[in-house]
Order: structure tokens, then C-alpha cells, then sequence
């Protein structure tokens, strides 16, 4: 099939971007977004033009490396899947696919489609994580009953895979699905409780600082979300937090 | 606690609690104008009480008003903040995909009830507080209901005041049912909860739209 590709170009942070038509013959429906990219790209580089950067890693739907706003949506038109798990044959010949960077305050351009997703390692410092002691005496995590309930959901918060279309998609560029993903899947466990009140006041004071926006609850993060985590973890995360802050 | 005041989720329930607050309101409002159309003594009685009663006036008036306050400008902080959020706009961006119209523009809802809360204000409490204060009439337990039914003889105020009460509709849809979310509740009875505020967000401003166009078709003739 045939496409016309409309990309977003920026030489890096600080330059100034813009959109750039590309038309690109021969794409097959099983090739992945991706790989689409790539033949655009190989196109490019044999012409003697920069080639379009992206962020990949695994490939595999797993990672959260790739992005990109689709069309208008992130990850594109699909459900419950990130870009690269997205294959070309949910388009049709001759459409016009416009590529954005997810964009958000919170996640500066670095080049191309490639932005800057560290606030999110930033939210994840602040505390998400637990405090165990390895020097050798370590208790055995399965030694400590949890119902069959509580270790489903803490699982299901533990599918997020950080890629940031939560943000990408909400009109708002918040945060708190990815965020409060993070708070609830130790918040759910008995050896998260320990930390629980320090760890959703640290994390939600710092998705604050990095400049995330407020939560107008329209639900399009959940929508969105490749590994369809849920909206009742903000509301998890809410509680936690008006707790915490309330008992001091 | 510092911390709490300034923090986004602490913002969104301020938000929650305040539109509760104003949801409670509403009850009591649509209550007594429902009995200008059955009743016109009893709501000239229960008007001549809200207007005098000084624990209503200078106690439970005043709160509202703030509650009004609180509201809408913490809604304009949050819009604001919003937008700053997202930095550059995206070229194409397909909010419909994923998300209710109505839950993408609380704020366009917002500013026409807001707007016409200044109409409002105009006919009814700058019309008291002129009465009561400037022109310092006598008490009147029995004027309300005339007054009422005479301010919604012209049909463009009949208009706007149906066009702000779709918008109210519209704004209770997605306000009234999220506002447990945003204060972190959500258990067994949350569904139950958002479908008994869309039920609301329908009933309330349909009452107040029959109110209007009953008085509007039925004026008092001389």
C-alpha cells in the first residue's frame, strides 16, 4: 500500500520543529509501525537524508521504549497495544498518517519523536520501591500470606510498563495513572504497607514538580493504556494519599 | 499537611467537596421552586423563610457563595494549569477516541453556568437585596411566587435560563459521578453511585426547565 506519512521533524531540544511530508510506496499490512519506519528510514539514509529518530527497544510490546501519538492517539488506533505490536494493515491504501511526539510539558523533545521520559524515573525514585533487607537474611516473600485478591491487583498495577501514554493521551498531560499504578502495586501488598504513607507523598510531590497536569478524571488514560491498567488505582492513589497526609 | 494544600490531588478534591457541596444546594433549590408550580403558598412561605431567616442569610448564604467562589476559581486554576501542562498542542489530536465530551469540556460548561449566575444573581438576589436594603420595603410573605412567575414572562430569559440548565445537565453528567474518584473513594457501591448521579444530572435540570417554561406558558394575568 501507499501512505503519506506526515512527521514531526525537530533537529533537537532546542531547535524549533515542524511537520514533514513523506510518501512512502510498498508497505505491507503484516509489517509492524515500526518497520514501516524503518524501510522510511532506509529510504531516507540512501537518499542522503537524516533518517526520522525513534524510540525502540524490545519490540515485543513489553518494554514501554516505543511511543508515538498516532493519528491523534497514543500507541495509534489500536487498544491494549503499544506502537510496535501495531501492524500497518489497520490502514488502508493511500492514508495519511500523521506521527507526532507524545507531548507534555513533563516530556521535552529530545529529537524527532524521541522525548525526554525521565520524570517518570524521577516519580519511580521517590518512592517507588521497598525497603528489604539483602545482606543475607532476606525472608522469603512467599512466607507472607496474601490473599489471592490483593496479589491480582497488585499484579495488574505492576503491568504498567511506563511508557507514557497515559500522559500522551490525557487532555491534561497528567500523570496519575502511571503514578498511582506505581503507588498501588505495593500499597496492595503487606511488604509495601511499611513505606506506604512516605512513598505516595514522595511520589505525588515529585509528578507535581516535574509539571504533570491535574487529573479531570476522562478516563482516556485508561482507554489508552497498552497494559489496560485501571482508573481505580487513582482512586486508590487518592485515598492513600488524603490518608497519609491527613495522619501526617 | 503543607504539603496536602499544595498538592494537585488536594486541588481535585477542594474541587469534588465544593461541587458536592453545591449538588446539596440543588436539592434544596429545585425543592422549593417545584412548589411554585403546586404549591405558590407553601413556596411563598418557604421563600419569605430563606429571606429573613438570619441564620439563612447571614450564616448559610455566605457559605454558599463561597462554596460558589471556591469552585469556580479553583476550576480556572486547574484549566490553567492544565493547558500549561501539555506544553506544544498536538497537530491532531482525537480526544473523541477515548474520552466523553462532557468530560473534556467542564470548563465551557462551567463558564455558561457561571455566566449566567450573574443573570440570576441580577433577577433575584440584587431584586432582594434592593427591596430588603435600598428601598427598605415591609416584610411581604406573600410577594415571591408573583414575582417569580413574572420574571419568566419574557422569552429570552426563558431561553437562557433552559440553555444554562442543558449545560448544567451536561456538567452534573460527568462532575457529580467523578467526584467520588476524586476523592479516592471507589468500592462495590461506585457503579451504583455514578448511576444514580446521571439519573440526578438529568432529573434536576429537567425540573428546573419544566419550572421555567410552566411559569413562562402560564403567567399571572392582571
Amino acid at each position: 500500500m501507499k501512505l503519506y506519512l506526515k512527521i514531526w521533524r525537530q533537529k533537537d531540544a532546542q531547535s524549533k520543529g515542524k511537520m514533514v511530508d513523506y510518501t512512502l510506496d510498498g508497505v505491507e499490512g503484516d509489517m509492524s509501525f515500526l518497520e514501516m519506519l524503518d524501510i522510511l528510514n532506509e529510504e531516507l539514509v540512501s537518499k542522503g537524508e537524516e533518517p526520522v529518530e525513534f524510540d525502540h527497544d524490545c519490540r515485543e510490546g513489553i518494554c514501554g521504549t516505543c511511543s508515538l501519538q498516532i493519528n491523534g492517539e497514543p500507541h495509534g488506533p489500536d487498544r491494549l497495544i503499544t506502537t510496535c505490536q501495531l501492524h500497518m494493515r489497520k490502514f488502508n491504501d493511500g492514508d495519511t498518517i500523521v506521527i507526532e511526539p507524545f507531548r507534555a510539558k513533563a516530556f521535552p523533545v529530545i529529537k524527532d519523536l524521541i522525548v525526554d521520559r525521565s520524570s517518570f524515573d524521577r516519580i519511580q525514585q521517590a518512592g517507588g520501591f521497598i525497603s528489604v533487607n539483602t545482606s543475607g537474611n532476606t525472608i522469603d516473600a512467599n512466607a507472607i500470606p496474601i490473599s489471592k485478591h490483593a496479589a491480582d491487583e497488585a499484579m495488574d498495577a505492576a503491568a504498567c510498563i511506563g511508557c507514557g501514554a497515559c500522559v500522551a493521551a490525557c487532555k491534561n498531560a497528567s500523570a496519575m495513572l502511571f503514578t498511582s499504578a506505581k503507588v498501588s502495586q505495593f500499597a496492595l501488598l503487606p511488604q509495601g504497607r511499611v513505606e506506604a504513607a512516605d512513598r505516595v507523598q514522595n511520589m505525588v510531590r515529585q509528578m507535581d514538580l516535574e509539571g504533570f497536569g491535574n487529573c479531570t478524571n476522562t478516563g482516556a488514560c485508561e482507554v489508552e493504556c497498552p497494559k489496560g491498567i485501571s482508573l481505580t488505582n487513582i482512586a486508590r492513589m487518592n485515598r492513600e494519599y488524603l490518608s497519609a497526609s491527613i495522619k501526617g | 499537611m503543607s504539603g496536602l494544600i499544595k498538592s494537585s490531588i488536594a486541588r481535585k478534591v477542594v474541587m469534588a467537596l465544593s461541587g458536592l457541596f453545591l449538588v446539596i444546594f440543588l436539592v434544596l433549590h429545585v425543592t422549593i421552586n417545584l412548589a411554585s408550580v403546586f404549591s405558590p403558598d407553601f413556596f411563598n412561605e418557604a421563600s419569605h423563610f430563606m429571606g429573613y431567616n438570619p441564620i439563612v442569610q447571614f450564616l448559610m448564604q455566605p457559605i454558599l457563595v463561597a462554596g460558589v467562589i471556591v469552585h469556580f476559581v479553583m476550576g480556572f486554576v486547574l484549566e490553567i494549569q492544565n493547558k500549561n501542562a501539555r506544553g506544544m498542542a498536538y497537530v491532531k489530536y482525537k480526544g473523541s477516541e477515548n474520552a466523553s465530551w462532557v468530560s473534556r469540556n467542564m470548563i465551557y460548561s462551567g463558564l455558561v453556568i457561571l455566566a449566567f449566575l450573574f443573570l440570576h444573581f441580577y433577577d433575584f438576589w440584587i431584586h432582594e437585596m434592593a427591596y430588603k436594603y435600598v428601598e427598605v420595603k415591609p416584610e411581604d410573605p406573600t410577594r415571591y411566587y408573583a414575582e417569580t412567575v413574572e420574571k419568566f414572562e419574557p422569552f429570552w430569559r426563558t431561553i437562557l435560563y433552559v440553555i444554562a440548565f442543558v449545560l448544567l445537565s451536561l456538567h452534573l453528567w460527568h462532575g457529580f459521578a467523578s467526584s467520588l474518584q476524586s476523592m479516592g473513594v471507589n468500592n462495590k457501591y461506585t457503579e451504583g453511585f455514578k448511576k444514580f448521579a446521571k439519573i440526578f444530572a438529568v432529573v434536576v435540570p429537567l425540573a428546573f426547565v419544566f419550572i421555567a417554561i410552566y411559569h413562562h406558558l402560564n403567567p399571572i394575568t392582571h
